[in-house]
């Protein structure tokens, strides 16, 4: 049996409120092995997003265990998270936040820049990957003169330039149209047939699909985690 | 790292010209103001400081009627109260190293078609000593010149410039009121004094040839002014006690009566102006100082403003690995980078400011590479300073709170 990339261990996490806690995720486990693929869905509120930010250590559980690749998260401190955000995970958003006023390249260097790797070799990983992206022209080009489906390729390039482990996608579909969204999809599909675990977040069932496993939240509790039956490979055919 | 964060830092700055202008004006003014003022207070002190250094040391003066009522006792004819015999009288006294009666008037000089009207003093050899001035070139006259009232002369470098340009003075003779003299020496250069004159612009003879043949023989023995030089700093008010006494007793003024004479302590109000002078440029660098602490204001003030407009921007990079000390930095490079940018600017305006005053008014100014260096790190430091606060604010800020930010 492999050791897991994530364990998540009896996590409970609730906002402090006006009125009161507030309680957001109640007694969630999950266990995720390298190379898997998880599909999170549920209803809107249900912590969805919450549990995301904590897997991405950027929020921290109120009780319970996080251990990312072996580590315990909760004793590590700000500068070793901000290490296993560059190196070990890579975001994409919903929004793909970029930085708006940097050309593409830069954007997708950034990383690199808090990694501390030299200057050509920051713009060659760059430049790289956004030819796999398929942005090979637009590297000189800033986030606002291409089309949010690129914006969100260029954002997939920069979780990337580090060579993550794990993805972590919140709902990177839900402003694209349907055939972008398939285009950004198989992306993510390349990337776990190389080996890279992903958790992504969907309203839509046929994202969903393309994961190995789905997990249905709801009111801050995991109630189901199923397998995909379908392949990936035979979904794409029939689009196709 | 470093230079991508320099270049991010650059960036920033291009981002918003016009705010990142106005933010380094605050710095521009300030340091300009600084540099300025140093530069103006530095040359007011250092012409002081020259002006006292070729004054002679341990001065006092004894003039024949007070500052101010000179003119109009001069006017109507009335006779000065000194003599030479009071100069030999003082001389006597105890603490007094030397003494120098003169008179001086204004005078037409002429060298072969060249024409300059200068002041010309009489008085004797000790004249020289007492003002602690030498000659670059010929010598001084003696005693026996004073006996027997020669006429010859000695001349300031303003006068040889105007009088003879590049012919060496010095055996020539020139006429002063018509009469002929012999120069017999150049003085040394001595620069403005402290009112302002130019010190080298004068003609030195012999008191009684100045007495006899120049200024009229009616007041034979009558003296302008007596320059006293004393023994030492220390005793100056004492021998300035003792002159008082003596020429009151001399002049048989009795107890009560005004002097018809008048004691100054040159050597004290040099000290004073100097000391003016130096109060006068620490006032101007703090008022100035003030300006680059409000240029400072101005660099956190703007800083404070761009952190809120970025929190997304910070939380992004967070997202993507920034620590703490790396967002703080980012903040941090580019507040130093507008003090330091504004300060070069800063610099440039108020070392040409400084020039352009003394080309324009002849006022003499200072620039040292201290004041520079000094206005430089001020500006740094300002930087870093004011700079820290919004940097150490964006650093602080909760990586999801800040990508949740509007
Ligand atoms: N900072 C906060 N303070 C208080 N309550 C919060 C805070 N952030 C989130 N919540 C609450 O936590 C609950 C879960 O939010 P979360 O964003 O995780 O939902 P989600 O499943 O991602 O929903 P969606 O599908 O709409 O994105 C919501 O009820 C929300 O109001
Ligand atoms: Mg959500």
């Amino acid at each position: 049996m492999t050791a897991p990339l994530i364990l998540v261990q009896d996590l409970h996490k609730q906002y402090e409120t006006a009125l009161g806690p507030f309680p957001v995720l109640k007694e969630v486990n999950l266990r995720m092995d390298p190379g898997d693929y998880i599909a999170i869905m549920g209803p809107s509120g249900s912590g969805k997003s919450t549990f995301m930010n904590i897997l991405g250590c950027l929020d921290q559980p109120s009780s319970g265990d996080y251990i990312l690749n072996g580590q315990h998260v909760a004793t590590m401190d700000k500068s070793a998270l901000a290490k296993v955000r560059n190196r070990t995970i890579g975001f994409v958003f919903q929004g793909f936040n970029l930085l708006s006023r940097t050309s593409l390249l830069d954007n997708v260097a950034l990383p690199l820049v808090y990694a501390g790797v030299d200057k050509p070799t920051r713009h060659a990983r760059a430049k790289r990957l956004l030819e796999r992206v398929g942005l090979g022209q637009y590297l000189r080009s800033l986030p606002n003169q291409i089309s949010g489906g690129q914006q969100q390729r260029v954002a997939i390039a920069r979780a990337l330039v580090n060579e993550p482990r794990l993805i972590l996608a919140d709902e990177p579909t839900g402003n694209l149209d349907s055939k972008t969204s398939q285009e950004i999809m198989a992306l993510f599909d390349e990337l776990n047939q190389e080996g890279i675990s992903i958790v992504l977040v969907t309203h839509e069932t046929d994202i969903a699909e393309h994961a190995k496993r789905q997990i249905h939240f709801l009111d801050g509790s995991i109630v189901s985690d199923t397998a995909n039956k379908k392949p990936v490979e035979e979904n794409s055919m029939e689009a196709a | 790292m470093f230079g991508a964060m320099l270049g991010e830092a650059w960036h920033a700055m291009g981002a918003n010209r016009l705010r990142t202008f106005l933010t380094m004006l605050g710095m521009v003014i300030g340091v300009g103001a600084v540099v300025l003022m140093l530069a103006i207070g530095q040359g007011a002190q250092e012409s002081v400081k020259r002006s006292i250094d070729t004054m002679g040391s341990n001065l006092l003066i004894v003039l024949s009627t007070p500052p101010g009522m000179g003119g109009a006792r001069a006017a109507t004819g009335s006779i000065p109260s000194l003599t030479v015999k009071d100069a030999e009288a003082i001389a006597e006294l105890d603490g007094v190293s030397a003494v120098a009666p003169t008179v001086n008037s204004s005078a037409q000089t002429i060298f072969s078609s060249n024409n300059w009207n200068t002041s010309v003093i009489g008085t004797t050899p000790d004249y020289l000593d007492v003002r602690a001035w030498s000659l670059s070139d010929g010598y001084t006259f003696t005693d026996s010149d004073i006996r027997s009232g020669t006429r010859v002369a000695l001349v300031g470098r303003t006068v040889v410039d105007n009088l003879f340009g590049d012919i060496s003075p010095v055996g020539k003779t020139i006429r002063i009121n018509k009469s002929p003299f012999i120069v017999i020496g150049v003085l040394e250069s001595k620069g403005q004094s402290l009112d302002g004159r130019d010190q080298d612009d004068t003609i030195i003879v012999p008191l009684t040839t100045a007495q006899r043949q120049l200024f009229g023989s009616q007041f034979a023995g009558s003296v302008r002014m007596i320059m006293v030089q004393a023994d030492s700093t220390e005793i100056m008010s004492l021998v300035e006690d003792s002159i008082n006494n003596l020429l009151r007793q001399r002049h048989n003024i009795r107890e009560g009566a005004d002097n018809d004479f008048f004691v100054r302590n040159l050597t004290a109000a040099a000290n004073s102006a100097a000391e003016t002078t130096r109060t006068m440029s620490l006032l101007l660098g703090a008022i100035a100082s003030v300006s680059l602490l409000v240029g400072g204001i101005g660099i956190m003030n703007i800083m404070l403003v761009s952190v809120t407009e970025r929190t997304r921007e910070i939380g992004i990079r967070m997202a993507i690995g920034a620590r703490e000390y790396d967002i703080l930095l980012q903040f941090l490079l580019e507040a130093i980078m507008i003090s330091v940018v504004g300060c070069l600017i800063g610099l440039a305006f108020g070392i040409g400011g400084a020039l352009l005053i003394n080309m324009l008014s002849q006022t003499a100014i200072v620039i040292s590479s201290q004041s520079v260096v000094l206005a430089f790190s001020v500006a740094a430091t300002v930087g870093i300073f004011f700079g820290f606060y919004p940097a150490r604010k964006a650093a602080r800020l909760n990586p999801i709170e800040a990508l949740r930010y509007q």
